[in-house]
């Protein structure tokens, strides 16, 4: 199955349990605090998601390493590079 | 000679790895180019440093898409330096594209192992020598540069995608039929699709200095396709 009607599925299939456990369509007797903690779950779910991924790419950018060594012994070799290619004929 | 080939561990040494790889394995490094008159003989001199140091069997096809700047030009020159057994040039008449210049490339390629770098510097050759080590090490089909783990890292900031992978050559045709999308999202569909395949992935930290010479082409259209490209993705697989 396609990845987006994965994700469609998953999304149809909570997104009708929630309502239908909130409304009390259901007819079940829930008990005060679990009402309390599943009201705002799917607001909190998408905070904690926004968050989750505003830290993750936080934290990569931080981390990421700076490679100034490599930049370096590029430039050398490039000279090197110019130098033998022009003793063997080519012309830039 | 047939104990090395049954055998599926890793090298044990550096020369194992050069003894194993010239007696069975040539990789063919796919250079695509666009106006890459600088940055060319650089990544071929590199490139040809790299195999000959490691004793590794190996070809250079360019594929110029008939650059104004004089590309082809250049790659003449580098084939009568290093034999056109080693430098394969098979040039189009005009811009059409990454995944058509791989298309492309492959017919021509004899490797059993295909290299796909950009020529203009961004990937350093001397990473080529672990790419096959981790290759044989694993057993992988597809073996792909990551910025991201261990030593690698950028310097120079960018925003722009740049691939340096290493496919075993039936991976990559069979990938590349079944891949859809045009220009750089192309190359993550080929992820995507592999990892439906069931191909195995290995991943080897390198390092990505930004462009030395010529101008990127990529601008904020190509950031806008990527996205959705990206999307397509999503939908599609």
């Amino acid at each position: 199955m396609m990845k987006l009607a994965q994700w469609l599925w998953g999304l149809a299939i909570l997104g009708s349990t929630w309502p239908a456990l909130t409304t009390g369509a259901l007819g079940l007797e829930l008990s005060l605090s679990f009402q309390e903690v599943l009201w705002p779950l799917p607001a909190y779910l998408l905070v904690s998601a926004g968050c989750y991924a505003l830290g993750t790419v936080g934290y990569c950018v931080a981390t990421f390493h700076d490679c100034e060594d490599a930049a370096r012994e590029l430039q050398s070799q490039i000279q090197e590079a110019r130098a033998d290619l022009a003793r063997r004929g080519l012309r830039f | 000679m047939a104990s090395l080939e049954v055998s599926g561990s890793p090298p044990r040494s550096r020369r194992e790895l050069e003894v194993r790889s010239t007696l069975q394995d040539k990789y063919s490094v796919l250079l695509p180019t666009y106006n890459e008159r600088e940055n060319l003989p650089l990544i071929v001199w590199l490139l040809v440093k790299s195999f000959s140091e490691s004793g590794i069997n190996y070809e250079i096809i360019i594929i110029d898409d008939g650059s104004p700047d004089g590309t082809r030009d250049v790659a003449e020159q580098l084939e009568k330096i290093y034999g056109s057994d080693r430098i394969l040039l098979r040039p189009r008449e005009k811009k059409l594209g990454l995944g058509t210049a791989y298309i492309h490339g492959m017919k021509h390629a004899t490797g059993n192992y295909i290299i796909i770098m950009d020529a203009d510097l961004s990937h350093h050759p001397k990473f080529i020598p672990e790419f096959i080590r981790k290759q044989k090490e694993g057993n992988f089909d597809i073996v792909s540069g990551t910025r991201y783990k261990g030593n690698g890292g950028v310097y120079g900031w960018d925003l722009k995608r740049k691939i340096i992978r290493l496919y075993r050559k039936e991976v990559l045709e069979k990938l590349i039929e079944k891949c859809v999308s045009k220009g750089y999202v192309f190359q993550m569909e080929m992820i995507v699709r592999a990892r439906q395949l069931n191909y195995t992935i290995g991943e080897v930290p390198i390092s990505f200095v930004d462009r030395v010479y010529g101008e990127s082409k990529l601008g904020g259209n190509e950031i806008v396709s990527f996205l959705r490209g990206l999307l397509t993705l999503f939908a599609t697989t």
